[in-house]
């Protein structure tokens, strides 16, 4: 079982309808990621990469073909039953942090907790080893606005974290920080993979595709290149 | 997630919005504060009106000279005019079983003067049978005695106010007053009552029904009081009124009998609808108050588009994030509910503190109605916000920041 593939794509299309032209997203993805592998997803705006992670991370479902996620077809998943899907399996973390502005930051992180229905003692413990663990304790009361964009961002991994989740999903995680916070938020994002979490992210900066194992390059919702260098 | 903690959610949701929260808890407050004021007013007229006719007395039927229905045909210009309303056919009445007392009543205004000070009064001419009939009480000295109604006996009983303008800190039992040409002993004095059903007590003075009579040169009566023996006796004795007093009148029906509880029904019908409908303007403003809700709730889902989005990327069920939605308009209306009834109580509580005689308690009925018509409007006028947030695409939610 470990062996087999965490994602496997087969034929995926994704097609939107814009006023009375039909646009091609995705078209005839096929792509099985290994558990724990680290991806980026490269490619120019439109090219399809923000709705391949979507769909992978069971936001958005694909107009035909098959997603298998841990070996479990998921098309034909209920609403709901991709809401659980998305709370135990998957993490996210966004380019504009996407915190909940009137919330601390130990109670951004304690969300998905709250949505899972976990009881208050147990989430109150998971919440202070991740915030132990992203070093961002003593920020534990601040609410977003008071955070750098680097503590908000390590917030944001924290809260996908949190619910311990197989893979972790990352929307141009560094777009809207300076270079240093980049650089640590992609050291945690990789201390993440190192722990086994397969991580997905899409990017526009080669600098920080080129350090993923994998690299996918897609131009018109097509994967034209798949590179893999050694870990 | 836990019941207590999606009301913990939105209770932080709302505390986070704080003019926008407490805008619309303004608006449901003002809403059931309407409801509970105006049916408290209604009600309270109601209950006056109710006390009012209480403070007449008890199974009291009165009789009116004249009749209050017409016949048809030409109109009576010649002696078809009703009998005059006698002493002699109070009297008779008197010997039905099923009377306790006949007050008979003969009504004007006279100067009724002291010493060197003299004012206009009403007087009233009645029997002894007045004070049990009316519940006066006495300050002072007895009420009327009993005796022969057709004597014109020079006494009188006063009412409070006249005591103090005409003999202030003097002794007023024993003295004589005139009234109009004549001279009349003050034999008792009322205690202050207040007004009723028109009638200041403390401005009255009363005489003997025989000199009140010759006082005012008529021999027919202004009103019979009777009073039955109790409640159940009114229809029938109502009935045998008539029936007497048309044989004493040739065969002619020329009175009118009403009864207290007649009139009494007929306001409380007439003031409750008027509660309903003031209850109901009230209501009115509930519903501005719940669209108003919906309104600032729908600019919420827009304002919280991204919020909802990343909601539903760690995972909220779209049942979830209606609920959110849902409990953070029940919250609002229920609050808004809680402070409307609080000014509401307090509304009506001034009101009765600048006008005593009114009794402003809002009814038990209007309260309970107010609360869950607010609660209703939470629930109907929340749920299209909500269910707008539950539709909402995640993946356009979180395109949004």
């Amino acid at each position: 079982m470990s062996d087999a593939p965490i994602i496997r794509l087969e034929q995926v299309n994704r097609i939107f309808q814009v006023g009375d032209q039909q646009v091609h997203a995705l078209a005839e993805i096929t792509l099985d990621i290994a558990r724990g592998d680290y991806v980026s997803l490269m490619g120019p705006s439109g090219s399809g990469k923000s709705t391949l992670l979507h769909i992978i991370g069971l936001l958005d479902r694909p107009s035909s073909g098959r997603y298998l996620l841990e070996g479990k077809e998921t098309t034909h998943y209920s609403d709901n039953e991709q809401a659980r899907l998305r709370r135990e399996h998957i993490g996210f973390v966004f380019q504009f942090f996407h915190l909940v502005p009137r919330l601390t930051a130990a109670e951004n992180i304690e969300l998905p907790l709250l949505l899972a229905g976990i009881p208050p003692e147990e989430r109150t413990s998971r919440v202070s080893r991740v915030l132990q663990a992203f070093d961002i304790a003593d920020r534990a009361h601040h609410r977003p606005e008071q955070l750098s964009g680097g503590q908000r961002q390590r917030v944001a991994i924290g809260r996908a974290m949190v619910s311990e989740p197989k893979v972790l999903l990352a929307d141009e995680p560094t777009g809207n920080l300076d270079r240093t916070s980049g650089h640590e938020v992609i050291a945690l994002l990789e201390e993440v993979n190192a722990r086994g979490i397969t991580l997905i992210v899409v990017t526009h900066d080669p600098e920080l595709g080129q350090r993923a194992h994998r690299q996918l390059h897609m131009v018109d919702g097509r994967i034209m290149d798949d590179r893999s260098s050694p870990p | 997630m836990s019941i207590e903690d999606r009301i913990k959610f939105a209770f932080v949701a709302l505390r986070g919005a704080t003019i926008r929260t407490l805008l619309m808890l303004l608006a449901m407050a003002i809403g059931v504060a309407a409801v509970v004021i105006l049916t408290s007013l209604g009600e309270g007229a109601r209950r006056y009106v109710a006390n009012e006719f209480a403070s007449l007395g008890t199974n009291l039927l009165i009789i009116l000279p004249g009749r209050n229905e017409t016949t048809g045909g030409a109109p009576p210009l010649l002696s078809e005019t009703p009998r005059d309303l006698t002493i002699d056919d109070a009297m008779v009445l008197k010997r039905n079983p099923l009377v306790r007392y006949v007050a008979p009543i003969t009504v004007g205004s006279a100067a009724i003067s002291f010493g060197g000070l003299d004012r206009e009064a009403v007087i009233m001419g009645s029997t002894a049978s007045l004070l049990p009939v009316r519940h006066f009480t006495m300050a002072q000295g007895h009420f009327l005695p009993e005796m022969d109604p057709q004597i014109a006996a020079p006494l009188c009983v006063i009412g409070s106010k006249i005591r103090d303008e005409l003999f202030g800190h003097r002794q007023a039992l024993g003295e004589l007053v005139r009234i109009g040409d004549r001279r009349f002993r003050v034999i008792g004095v009322l205690v202050s009552a207040g007004e009723s059903m028109g009638l200041n007590t403390d401005e009255v003075v009363i005489v003997p029904v025989g000199s009140a009579q010759q006082l005012f040169n008529t021999s027919s009566l202004f009103r019979v009081l009777v009073e039955a023996n109790g409640r159940d006796a009114i229809p029938s004795l109502q009935q045998q009124i008539i029936a007497t007093l048309r044989e004493r009148h040739d065969g002619e029906e020329d009175v009118t009998v009403i009864t207290q509880d007649a009139i009494l029904a007929t306001f409380d019908r007439i003031l409750s609808a008027l509660t309903y409908t003031v209850g109901g303007i009230g209501a009115i403003s509930l519903l501005v108050a719940g669209i108003l809700i919906m309104n600032v709730m729908l600019v919420a889902v827009t304002q919280r588009t991204s919020e909802i989005g990343l909601l539903k990327a760690v995972g909220a069920t779209a049942g979830q994030v209606l609920s959110l939605f849902l409990i953070e308009a029940i919250l609002l209306s229920l609050f808004g509910a809680v402070i409307g009834l609080a000014l509401g109580e307090a509304g009506a509580w001034l009101i009765h503190k600048l006008y005593p005689v009114l009794p402003t308690t809002p009814p038990l009925w209007a309260v309970m109605a107010a609360l869950l018509v607010a609660l209703g409007s939470g629930v109907l006028f929340g749920s299209l916000p909500a269910r707008r947030a539950a539709r909402l695409d995640p993946v356009e939610s979180l395109a949004r920041h």
